[in-house]
């Protein structure tokens, strides 16, 4: 039956290119499978990349299709701008304000995104503190007493007169409800925003960004960009901002702390990447999407015996856990289940034939996924509410945290009844890499120095004396408009040589497990000295991974705690640090990049951004944003040159800090020792 | 490779909790649990346990929960392949080694209660040479010197060197340097401790070479006095253990010498010194540790040879010493004052009752001298048989634009110290009492009286560079040019006596702060009036004031006490502004003349805190060097702990012996007659001056109406004797008003 499927798919697409697999990928496991899926009739997301151009207007920002009477299209001229520019929309919108509408819009869905996903885990979170689930319990209470002062929610009581500790069930409720607050308060301002450096709040409260609640900052970037209302690029990036703050610092925060605290917050531990993870003698599912709460639950169901045991009686040897995207960041730096895969590579995992299962929640999964399923014994499963498709063989099965077991071991049972399904065509490419995962802001702190003298201190102070040159948050998405994974792992090589340390997240950190750069063996082999023997002594890889997308919090929190450490100014725009996103596609990279570069943050995209039809625009966040928060947004395709950019911000952070030069040693006398004072 | 010391220290660390948890196990076997165990005369329990986790070990029971929480800590090994970070466990790892260390020695002491001498000074004679832990009088007394800046810090000497000699050059190196040598461990079936024996070196705490013990356990006892000195000085609490390892690496410079082979169980130790920021150098060729940042410096650092161990040991941790270069043929410096010239080392002597030796320190035109001219007039030591005494008149003439009379008692103290900083030379008294006497070794090595003056014009000129332009040393020999000396500088020191005995409060308009005790107790301020001398005992007024000129930036400096806002307790306007500016805010008012109500903070260096007795309606004190119970119920040890570190607590004050007989002490309480019980040790150290202060307030019978331990310890047991000798302070008004 799966040949005659693949036939027909192949005749009706027979005018269509196909991808080069080597032009389309640097990962030899994803080459294998574009080839295996052009030998099945199979277009992926390679191939139409290659037979459906991006639309050349649309690249530029520059098309406004706000209201009907567009919609207006106001490409550069050929030959550049001469002169004054006259270019308006029928309303006479200008190029600027077009792009910036569109950019805001962006920001606008991203931090809904990142938003919604910490709103569905404040609800869990809830429903957790008020014991109405059995699946979801308060699991880190540690970090929930960190924290629950950051939500303004006492961990002390006082009874009579002595000072106690408070019940934590009690602190667990209180820091739900102040959490689920955030969202839709009527007034103040959010929670978390005093958790970043003084010198920044300051800065955020002096250009009115400070965002008042998650929502409404969202809300008002509707009705700025409506037909007729925000006509001033300047004042439409200040509420683009305002909306980027409250995912970093909000939505996204919010939504990294309760799930650790659901979940338990990771620490270091070791697992692999890549296709290769899959095995063709266990019952293979591959989870998808963003959230962990769902996919929690199948890690759980699928390691209770009796399902073992289940799976064993349908003649499989076991269970092999997989994710794609997010969802597998998440499980990973919890419970070390392996990624199959980046973004990308979505549909492979199902063309190895060996999917039985492939589970997705929300963000980044590919219609397309439905229609590859079709052509195999593949269950494609949706499991939220506002993320369903089209396509008849898609099952959904809705997801309810009250019934969260019940529901997870429905689908783990309807992927072992599978295996008998699939057909004689599994072809698992053998690659993989092992890695090392599960870093975060307490886990660093804590292997800089062990229980007692853990502290960032110890990173700044190899940052002062040169060894590390600068931090790079380098995370992001893949892009088919670029090959895949190329860019990600350029950038990080370029930077790991050059002494700088790269936190990652999201897909690119994927890219970099498959690559092996996960590993405290690649110091050695790709840092520059300096970094390599401090990789050495810490025993970590020169790239750490930090989790999802909804966790560059933690890069934004680890920032803050190296301000804190002290040594390297006062702000986080003080510190030798770049932000990139080599390989970016979605709308919450674009709000990642506004609260990074709001943050303080230098930040450079590859591929393109909107922007470019808006000449004045794109000068105006590429330059002008520095004065207002210290970082600002660049672009750059070419990898080697994205790095060297990101490295000369670092250099100019140094020099601006006084550390550019080799350090002396203080020799300290009895004189300096009484200056220290307190 | 750090992998690979991770993977040692992380194996050594589970080795030696096993081992200790075996060894608690046998101790409890043979020992009732509630068996009481501990370090001996202290208020810190087992210091480190206590210092980091708050945990009070007082019986073998309560080993039991550190002996846990060192369970706790072992991580997993580390695996060869794609391994976890291992820089913070292994940093555990060694944490709880050296909780499982002290643990051992609590149960060694247990076992064997004689095996420490518990001393200063080993009993050579014995055949006991190892000291153990440091009781609270010695970490009182040298802490005050890690304090002051004396002793800058300490080297822990681990093993043993490849020979005596090469042992002896090295801990003279560290001796030059001032620091503290602490011993422990073996390697090659001896220690430094034993090769500095061999060497004809002398140890304890006295030449700064202390013989802690000969396990690699005993170097606990380094770290647990570092982390008394944090609480004792620093009023670091108790299981704040971030701010005691902080303290340690910010302001104790040690560092470790491992001398040997480094076996798992000593870099577990290592391991653990570095969360104390102390590095570790090594004359083996072990994996190094570079990076910086638990230490100031580097960590590990490897194939150090005997020659450079000292410099590099310095450098590496980031201590800036001045070796004091001296053309003498003895070596110089603090490390050598506790030596002693013992009867069978003589050579020759002087003063010590038999002959008279006098010290004189003048101020001159500058015309009048020369500088750098040293002359011994009369027979110099060449000239002189073993056996033989002699007569000195140490003669010094200072000339300097700055200099004024009242430096010259100042610089004529140091005459003491810089004598006895000689090598092989020992001085004891001062004034018409002093007495020197030089050893067998010193001559040996071409000692000359010569030498003397040599010292005290090098070192005048260069600590007191600011206020002296010149200085002349004259040594006189011959009896009768010794004796014209003693005559005329016995009017001089009357002369003097009389001007600091009549100097009042209410003559001057400023006092002094100190602040030299910030690098230790941070938010402490003491200020200096001319009726109360520091509460260390070292600074007077006058002290102040010359520190002042010498170094007007330094720690000493000028406090116009404007408005009097009590003129019977004590208080000032401009001295609550300076004491709120220097503790930055921490306090914002004190009185001088009272312990009762807001009485000046106090920090860990005091020589003495006195304590109300309300059911006595008077006051007690008691000085650092008397362990025993007191009527308020704590000892000294515990005294200090309560207060020490900058706090000002109503119903206490620190306060110097010498103050007790000074006209202010404690005035707006009721002064001196309030005065109901003191040690005898103290008492009869001021007996005469307790006379005669008791005589001026009318009461010549004082002193025999003051308690001491011998009437009792507590108010209950003193309070009868009171009634009966009729002390003066129970008639007086109540003293809480």
């Amino acid at each position: 039956m799966a040949e005659e499927k693949i036939t027909k798919a192949a005749d009706t697409e027979k005018a269509a290119k196909l991808a080069d697999p080597v032009e389309a990928s640097m990962d030899i496991a994803t080459q294998e499978m574009i080839e295996r899926s052009h030998k099945l009739g199979i277009d992926t997301v390679f191939d139409r990349a290659v037979s459906m151009k991006p639309c050349n207007i649309g690249v530029q920002g520059i098309c406004c299709k706000n209201c009907a009477m567009g919609p207006c299209r106001l490409p550069l001229p050929k030959g550049g701008i001469q002169g004054e520019d006259t270019r308006k929309g029928l309303c006479g919108a200008s190029p600027n304000t077009i792009a910036a509408r569109n950019f805001i819009r962006m920001i606008a869905g991203g931090a809904a995104a990142h938003s919604d996903h910490g709103r569905s885990v404040a609800e869990v979170f809830m429903a957790a503190a008020r014991k109405e689930s059995d699946a979801y319990k308060i699991k880190d209470t540690v970090k929930l007493l960190a924290v629950a002062p950051h939500l303004g929610v006492a961990t002390k009581v006082e009874v009579d007169g002595e000072e106690k500790d408070r019940d934590i069930d009690e602190i667990a409720l209180e820091v739900a409800e102040k959490a689920l607050n955030e969202w839709g308060k009527a007034e103040g301002e959010l929670l978390y925003l005093k958790r970043a450096p003084e010198a920044l709040y300051e800065k955020w409260k002096k250009q009115g960004v400070l965002p008042r609640n998650i929502d409404r900052e969202i809300v008002e970037i509707m009705h700025r960009t409506h037909m007729g209302v925000d006509q001033d690029y300047r004042n439409l990036i200040k509420q683009g901002t305002r909306a980027a703050l409250a995912d970093g610092w909000g939505g996204s925060m919010l939504a990294t702390d309760l799930q650790d605290i659901l979940f338990g917050t990771p620490s270091p531990l070791q697992s692999e990447a890549n296709l290769g993870i899959m095995k063709e003698d266990h019952v293979n599912i591959i989870v998808h999407g963003h959230e962990p709460v769902l996919s929690e639950m199948i890690v759980a169901v699928s390691q209770k015996p009796e399902i073992i045991e289940y799976a064993k009686s349908k003649g499989a040897k076991g269970i092999q856990l997989g994710g794609i995207c997010c969802t597998a960041n998440e499980i990973l730096q919890r419970h070390g289940v392996p990624p199959a895969g980046t973004f990308l590579q979505q549909e492979l995992v199902i063309i190895t034939g060996a999917c039985d299962a492939m589970v997705v929640d929300i963000q980044c999964v590919f219609q397309n996924l439905a229609n590859v399923a079709k052509c195999f014994h593949t269950k494609l499963i949706t499991t939220h509410p506002i993320a369903k498709m089209e396509q008849d063989n898609v099952i959904h099965i809705e997801f309810d945290e009250h019934y969260a077991l019940q529901d997870a071991e429905k689908i783990v049972r309807m992927a072992i009844d599978n295996f008998s399904n699939r057909g004689t065509e599994v072809m698992i490419p053998k690659y993989k890499a092992t890695q090392i995962a599960g870093f975060g802001v307490e886990s660093i702190e804590y292997h800089l120095g062990g229980m007692f003298r853990g502290s960032y201190y110890t990173l700044n102070d190899n940052i002062i004396n040169g060894r590390i040159r600068g931090v790079a948050g380098v995370v992001g998405c893949n892009n088919a408009r670029t090959r895949h994974n190329e860019a990600h792992i350029t950038v990080v090589k370029e930077l790991i040589k050059n002494d700088v340390l790269v936190l990652t997240t999201g897909c690119n950190g994927i890219a970099c497990a498959m690559e092996g750069l996960l590993t405290p063996e690649s110091a050695a082999v790709y840092c520059g000295p300096g970094l390599a023997e401090v990789c050495e002594t810490v025993g970590i890889p020169p790239v750490l991974h930090l989790g999802s997308c909804v966790d560059n919090s933690r890069i934004l929190l680890a920032a803050t705690e190296v301000v804190k450490a002290g040594g390297l100014g006062k702000d986080i725009c003080d510190l030798p640090v770049a932000g990139s996103a080599p390989e970016w596609m979605s709308e919450k990279a674009i709000s990642i990049g506004q609260y990074v570069v709001a943050s303080g943050i230098y930040t450079v995209f590859g591929v393109t951004l909107p922007t470019s039809g808006a000449p004045v625009f794109e000068n105006y966040i590429t330059k002008e944003l520095e004065k207002l928060y210290g970082g600002m947004w660049d672009i750059e395709p070419d990898p080697i040159k994205h790095a060297h950019l990101m490295i000369a911000h670092i250099d100019k952070k140094r020099k601006e800090l006084g550390i550019d030069k080799a350090r002396e040693r203080v020799m300290m006398s009895m004189a300096d020792r009484q200056a220290l004072g307190l | 490779m750090s992998k690979l010391v991770a993977f040692a220290v992380i194996q050594g660390g589970y080795k030696v909790v096993s081992t200790v948890e075996g060894e608690l196990r046998n101790a409890l076997e043979s020992y009732s649990a509630d068996t009481k165990i501990g370090f001996g005369n202290t208020a810190y329990y087992l210091p480190v346990i206590y210092s980091l986790t708050g945990m009070k070990c007082e019986t073998l029971e309560d080993l039991k929960k550190p002996m846990e929480f060192a369970r706790g800590l072992l991580p997993p090994h580390v695996k060869n392949k794609h391994h976890l970070p291992y820089l913070g466990p292994l940093l555990d790892a060694g944490m709880a080694a050296l909780f499982a260390y002290e643990i051992s020695e609590a149960i060694r002491i247990l076992r064997e209660p004689d095996f420490y001498t518990f001393t200063e000074e080993p009993d050579i004679d014995a055949g006991k040479i190892w000291v153990g832990p440091a009781d609270d009088i010695i970490l009182r007394k040298r802490g005050v010197e890690f304090v002051d800046g004396s002793a800058p810090g300490f080297a822990a000497m681990v093993g043993a060197a490849p020979n005596a000699q090469i042992a002896k050059k090295l801990v003279e190196e560290y001796q030059k340097r001032s620091l503290y040598i602490f011993c422990a461990a073996h390697h090659n079936g001896t220690s430094v401790a034993e090769q500095c024996l061999e060497a004809g070196m002398q140890i304890g705490w006295n030449t700064r070479i202390v013989p802690f013990g000969p396990d690699i356990s005993s170097a606990i006892f380094a770290l647990g006095f570092a982390n008394r000195a944090a609480m004792a000085f620093g009023g670091v609490k108790p299981g704040d253990y971030k701010k005691i390892l902080l303290y340690n690496k910010d302001r104790i410079f040690a560092f470790v010498n491992a001398l040997g082979d480094v076996g798992t169980e000593w870099a577990v130790a290592a391991a653990g010194c570095v969360s104390w920021g102390f590095p570790t150098l090594a004359d083996t060729d072990i994996p190094e540790i570079l990076p910086t940042g638990i230490c100031t410096y580097e960590h590990v650092v490897a194939n150090v040879s005997p020659d450079e161990m000292c410099e590099k040991s310095i450098e590496i941790r980031g201590l800036k010493v001045s070796v004091t270069e001296i053309d003498i043929p003895c070596a110089f410096g603090p490390a050598f004052e506790g030596e002693r010239v013992r009867g069978e080392d003589l050579y020759c002597q002087t003063g010590g009752g038999k002959t008279q030796c006098t010290e004189l320190c003048k101020m001159a035109e500058m015309n009048e001298i020369e500088d750098g001219k040293v002359q011994v007039i009369g027979p110099d030591i060449p000239d002189m048989k073993p056996g033989d005494r002699f007569y000195l008149g140490i003669y010094v003439q200072v000339a300097g634009r700055e200099f004024q009379t009242d430096f010259e008692p100042i610089l004529e103290r140091q005459i003491h110290h810089l004598t006895n900083y000689i090598q092989y030379i020992m001085h004891i008294g001062q004034r018409d009492i002093s007495w020197v006497r030089v050893s067998k070794a010193a001559v040996e090595k071409g000692f000359t009286l010569k030498d003397i003056g040599v010292v005290i014009h090098a070192k005048f000129h260069q600590d007191f560079k600011k206020i002296v332009d010149k200085v002349q040393v004259t040594l006189y020999t011959n009896k009768e040019d010794v004796e014209k000396l003693t005559k005329r500088a016995r009017a001089e020191y009357k002369l003097r006596d009389d001007r600091v005995e009549n100097m009042r409060d209410e003559d001057v308009d400023t006092f002094y702060s100190c602040t030299l005790c910030q690098s230790f107790a941070p938010s402490h301020v003491c200020t200096v009036s001319p009726e109360r001398t520091g509460l260390c005992g070292a600074y007077n007024w006058m002290d102040c004031k010359a520190s002042f000129e010498i170094n007007p930036t330094g720690p000493n400096q000028p406090v116009k006490i404007g408005e009097c806002l009590d003129p019977v307790l004590g208080q000032w306007k401009g001295v609550n502004e300076f004491v709120t500016k220097a503790s930055r805010g921490t306090t914002t008012h004190y009185n001088f003349y009272s312990m009762v109500y807001d009485p000046m903070t106090t920090c860990g260096c005091c020589e003495c805190i006195a304590a109300m007795l309300p059911g006595c309606n008077g006051v007690m004190t008691v000085g650092r060097d008397y362990n025993g119970d007191t009527p308020c119920g704590m000892k000294f040890t515990t005294l200090a702990g309560v207060m020490g570190g900058g706090a000002s607590s109503p119903g206490f004050v620190g306060h110097s012996k010498f103050n007790i007989t000074q006209g202010k002490f404690i005035k707006g309480d009721g002064g001196l007659l309030r005065m109901v019980w003191m040690p005898k040790i103290l008492k009869e150290e001021i007996k005469d001056r307790i006379m005669k202060r008791a005589a001026a307030l009318g009461v010549p019978d004082l002193y025999d109406k003051i308690a001491d331990e011998t009437v009792g310890t507590t108010e209950e047991e003193i309070l009868p004797f009171l009634q009966k000798v009729g002390h003066p302070a129970l008639s007086m008004d109540p003293i809480v008003g």
